[in-house]
């Protein structure tokens, strides 16, 4: 479903991501994970095209998007959940959820939609008239997740859903992403909560300042001496 | 006291405060979306008071009644300062997106002067008069010594167009675009805002309602040139600074205040003074309120 190819991005001179090769299948949850600054949110932000790549391929079901631009990338069905969530923090919860939604003109759907959010996350139903930045950091991130959802995307981009929360609403949020999944949306994830995102994923990639080291099936990561030392603190 | 007095001071700054926050809003929605300070916003106004001229010239030689010249006057104004404002976003601004930010800043500057002498050049660098384009209705004649029929129309044409622009960003899809716009860019980006279209048109409302500005303050003062952009402009600047800059209520409250500031102060204190408690006032926002009366302070971003 998507592919990156040799992927070489750049921040001015700092060379952050070194000839990254990676497939996401459809119908799967990868998880790439990776310590703090190794480019696993550079690896986001240049499928996204907030980074484009310097060289290298990045196509997603066959066509080449390396050189589309941000605003174009949800229209072909890619959401993202960015780090640090980014909710609009002046806007209601609802008026948030719209906005995900801001290319679907089809109003029963969005309300069906939204209706499904808050099926989710009942928590949001009742805050819905509440602005975004009085919400709590896990009521942001159901937010984030739910916004992300309203564009109906095929393929759902999550950046470290589980940054600053309590272990009870990570593993809240990560049913959620399952289940996501279950419905049929294919699922990226980059997480330097390794131990969490390896149980869900069914694939997993490990980077390191920039490179790719390491790729396996998830169950055979968690397993892998190397990664339990460097990433699950085993 | 003299409550007559008291309250001709009052109308009359409500009539000021109008226009400054029509300009303000200007200010305020470049300044919430590209954190610019667009200098070259009181040019715009004063182009808009010059395209209303021109109307007015070539309208009043066919003999149109008044009223039919300032409705004209204000829809033609509005065109041509959109496609003004438009244009110096996509050749002064546009450019410069992801530049230090002292560069758009001074390049705002250059538009300006641009704009004065190009008007220099064009037109003249006298004083023109400007017709009377709204009548004496009968209604107000009672008390038309202290509140006009031009203060009027001035005072509900703002009125009209704020509460717009209210609805169109609280509640239309486009606003509230806007308003994820200015809180987050690349998040919007991300969901599928096209930032760019959203600058040109904060840039395009923001230039209409300079130019309605622009008509409406020129057929009450009767006359205009090539600086009443600049001085207008700096006004409404201070305004928008007084009522929270970014803050599109914050520039109608922050106009308003001015407005009424000013006028009080002329008619208690000296004429001659006026910009001076203008200019005060701003001093004193900046140094004990700096987030003006509706804006937030800044969150330190982690």
């Amino acid at each position: 479903m998507l592919k990156l190819n040799g992927v070489n991005t750049f921040y001015g001179n700092i060379h952050a991501l070194h000839d990254v090769s990676m497939h996401i299948d459809e119908g799967e949850i990868v998880t790439l994970i990776g310590a703090n600054g190794a480019g696993k949110s550079t690896t986001l932000m240049s499928i996204c095209g907030g980074t484009p790549p310097r060289s290298g391929e990045i196509t997603f079901e066959g066509q080449p998007i390396h050189k589309t631009k941000m605003d174009q990338i949800v229209r072909l069905g890619i959401s993202q959940v960015p780090e640090g969530r980014l909710i609009f923090p002046d806007l209601t919860v609802m008026e948030n959820l719209e906005l995900g939604a801001f290319l679907r003109n089809d109003k029963d759907g969005i309300k069906r939609d939204m209706e499904y959010a808050f099926s989710l996350f009942p928590i949001l139903e009742e805050r819905q008239k509440q602005a975004g930045g009085t919400l709590s950091g896990g009521e942001q991130q159901m937010l984030a997740i739910s916004r992300a959802l309203m564009a109906r995307p095929r393929l759902l981009l999550l950046d470290e859903p589980s940054l600053g929360l309590a272990p009870i609403i990570i593993q809240q949020i990560f049913e959620i992403i399952q289940k996501v999944n279950a419905s049929g949306t294919t699922v990226f994830l980059v997480e330097q909560n390794a131990n969490q995102a390896l149980k869900i994923a069914h694939r997993g990639y490990v980077m390191e300042t920039g490179h790719i080291t390491m790729e396996d099936n998830a169950a055979t990561l968690l397993a892998n001496e190397d990664v339990k030392k460097a990433y699950l603190g085993l | 006291m003299d409550w007559e007095f008291f309250i001709e001071l009052g109308l009359g700054g409500l009539t000021r405060g109008s226009i400054y926050a029509l300009i303000a809003i200007g200010y305020t929605m470049v300044y919430g979306i590209i954190e610019l300070i667009n200098f070259a916003h009181g040019e715009i106004y004063m182009l808009g008071a010059f395209t209303g001229l021109i109307v007015a010239g070539v309208m009043g030689v066919y003999g149109f009644p008044a009223f039919a010249i300032l409705l004209m006057a204000i829809v033609i104004a509005i065109l041509y300062c959109a496609a003004y404002g438009y244009t110096m976003e996509k050749v002064a601004y546009k450019p410069l997106r992801g530049a230090a930010r002292l560069s758009p800043l001074i390049s705002a500057i250059g538009m300006s002067l641009f704009l004065q002498n190009y008007i220099i050049l064009a037109q003249t660098s006298d004083f023109l008069p400007f017709p009377t384009l709204i009548p004496d209705f009968e209604f107000m004649e009672p008390i038309a010594h202290i509140f006009g029929s031009t203060d009027l129309v001035i005072v509900a044409a703002s009125a009209v167009s704020m509460a717009a622009l209210t609805v169109f960003i609280k509640f239309t899809k486009l606003g509230k675009a806007m308003r994820a716009t200015a809180q987050n860019r690349k998040m919007a980006m991300l969901l599928g805002i096209n930032a760019d279209r959203i600058i040109s048109t904060t840039f395009i409302i923001g230039s209409s309602l300079a130019a309605l500005g622009g008509v409406l303050i020129s057929t009450h003062s009767g006359q205009l040139n090539f600086m009443i952009g600049f001085i207008a402009g700096v006004k409404a600047f201070t305004a928008a600074v007084l009522g929270g800059i970014g803050s599109i209520p914050g520039a109608m409250l922050g106009g308003l205040f001015l407005g009424l500031t000013e006028s009080y102060a002329a008619g208690y204190i000296s004429s001659d003074y006026e910009d001076v408690f203008a200019f005060s006032l701003l001093v004193i926002f900046l140094i004990f309120r700096p987030s003006g009366i509706l804006g937030k302070a800044p969150v330190e971003k982690v």
